[in-house]
């Protein structure tokens, strides 16, 4: 009855979605101290529903795959175009076992090169919103991972993590328009921070314009951050242009392609200065 | 009954979201599928429904991004109701008149959740003209075409039976 009621008055029920809302956003905005019961619980969820998402897409994949090659065997005129068929497939197949294996070998180097404690980890779902720039990871608080650790690839650094669930994580992509890192000019050591903006491009910020920054200069992490070790590729110098406030306008190209992000490593070694406990902001 | 189809209809958006910018569709990041299935909701079943649908849905696009809580809670509410509002006073049969209605949701959404983060004083969003302006487009396209296809099914079964000779 009292619900029937509700629905008669929708002016009510706008205003009051509206309070709800804006106490829930005031919450944070007022008292940033880390992510609120609601989301990490309704990650909780949805990372079980992508994972399981995941494994019906590719059991449907199998099965498809499966009844057309039976399907096709059945006919004796083809068969010699199904044997050229399937080895077709068997050759590709063979390509991205090598390409996987290649991607692989790639990260076990970066793993041994950096000498950090890390977690290898697959990319499993992209952004649920295109307002943000996060892919989720099959790794989770379980395999040791917390927020605020840093991921990386072979190609230089990705993003942090931002809501590890039990066993899958969000991560926050480093073009995001909320992600920053510390960072400096490889070759002219030259300190800024690096902000994403949403799009392809990062923005390196708080850059005097009387320093010596160039097209073509190498991004690398400051490490000042306490999330990115140092030292780690984020991206090279695409444009530099004067700003208007004593700061360069610096246009940054990442150089990890996030469209075709697969496998990442998390760094669960936290950088000098902050401990594996710090509860972060 | 009809919660549940709608509360399926958002969590498969929401699903298909990820898994289609994930894995598959190049670009597909442009569209807002979870927006489209608001609007879809907002204009069949209302400004109440529709009010509902965009909270939850807000809230849970919230939840798995990396901004606050609450702001496209609060974009998607009001769109929501907005829409469900201007589908019953006006006749939004049509499909251009759908597109339009697709496109300026889209256009309300966008104003809503980026006005909100820069009067918040927490983002900047440097010429989201045409980001926007590909969105709406988008999302208008799919709205349209899904909402057809939506019309068009269960149709279709009456009149493969309506064409078929009757058996003595």
């Amino acid at each position: 009855m009292a619900i029937a009621d509700i629905r008669q008055r929708p002016g009510v029920l706008f205003v009051s979605a509206i309070l709800l809302h804006v106490v829930i956003i005031s919450t944070q905005v007022n008292a940033p101290s880390g992510r609120p019961l609601l989301s990490a619980l309704t990650f909780g969820v949805v990372g079980e529903v992508q994972r399981a998402s995941m494994g019906v897409v590719r059991g449907v994949q199998g099965a498809w795959g499966g009844y057309v090659a039976l399907h096709e065997v059945q006919e004796e005129n083809a068969r010699l175009e199904q044997q050229v068929q399937t080895l077709q497939v068997r050759l590709q197949e063979q390509r991205a076992m090598a390409e996987r294996a290649q991607s692989l070998r790639q990260l076990l180097e970066l793993r041994e090169r950096a000498g950090l404690d890390t977690v290898a980890a697959e990319v499993i779902a992209g952004p649920a919103s295109p307002d943000f720039r996060t892919v989720t990871i099959d790794r989770g608080s379980r395999e040791g991972l917390a927020a605020d650790m840093s991921v990386i690839s072979p190609a230089g650094v990705v993003g942090r993590v931002i809501q590890p669930s039990a066993r899958a994580a969000i991560v926050q992509l480093i073009v995001d328009r909320n992600a920053a890192a510390g960072a400096l000019i490889e070759r002219s050591r030259v300190q800024g921070v690096v902000l994403g903006v949403g799009s392809e491009t990062l923005q390196l910020e708080y850059v005097s314009d009387t320093a010596d920054v160039q097209p073509g200069d190498l991004v690398v992490t400051s490490g000042i951050d306490g999330i990115h070790p140092k030292g780690f590729v984020i991206g090279t110098v695409d444009r530099v242009d004067a700003g208007t406030n004593g700061f360069h306008v610096i246009a940054v190209r990442p150089a990890v392609d996030f469209s075709r992000l697969e496998e990442v490593l998390v760094v669960v070694t936290p950088p000098p200065g902050r401990a594996l406990t710090d509860p972060g902001p | 009954m009809r919660g549940v189809v709608v509360a399926a209809a958002l969590a498969l958006a929401l699903v298909l979201q990820t898994l289609l910018t994930g894995l598959v569709i190049r670009g597909a990041a442009a569209l807002d599928l979870v927006l489209i299935v608001v609007v879809y909701v907002a204009l069949t079943r209302g400004p109440v429904t529709g009010l509902v649908a965009g909270t939850v849905a807000g809230l849970a696009q919230d939840a798995l991004g990396s901004g606050v809580l609450g702001i496209g809670g609060l974009a998607k509410t009001i769109v929501g109701f907005a829409v469900g509002v201007v589908g019953t006073q006006f006749i939004v049969s049509a499909p251009l008149s759908r597109l339009v209605v697709f496109a300026m949701a889209t256009v309300l959404h966008a104003a809503l959740f980026m006005g909100l983060y820069v009067g918040l004083g927490l983002r900047s969003f440097p010429s989201p003209f045409e980001a926007v302006a590909t969105q709406a487009v988008g999302n208008a396209f799919v709205g349209v075409v899904g909402f057809q296809i939506i019309e068009w099914l269960p149709g279709l079964a009456e009149r493969r039976r309506a064409r078929r000779p009757l058996k003595r």
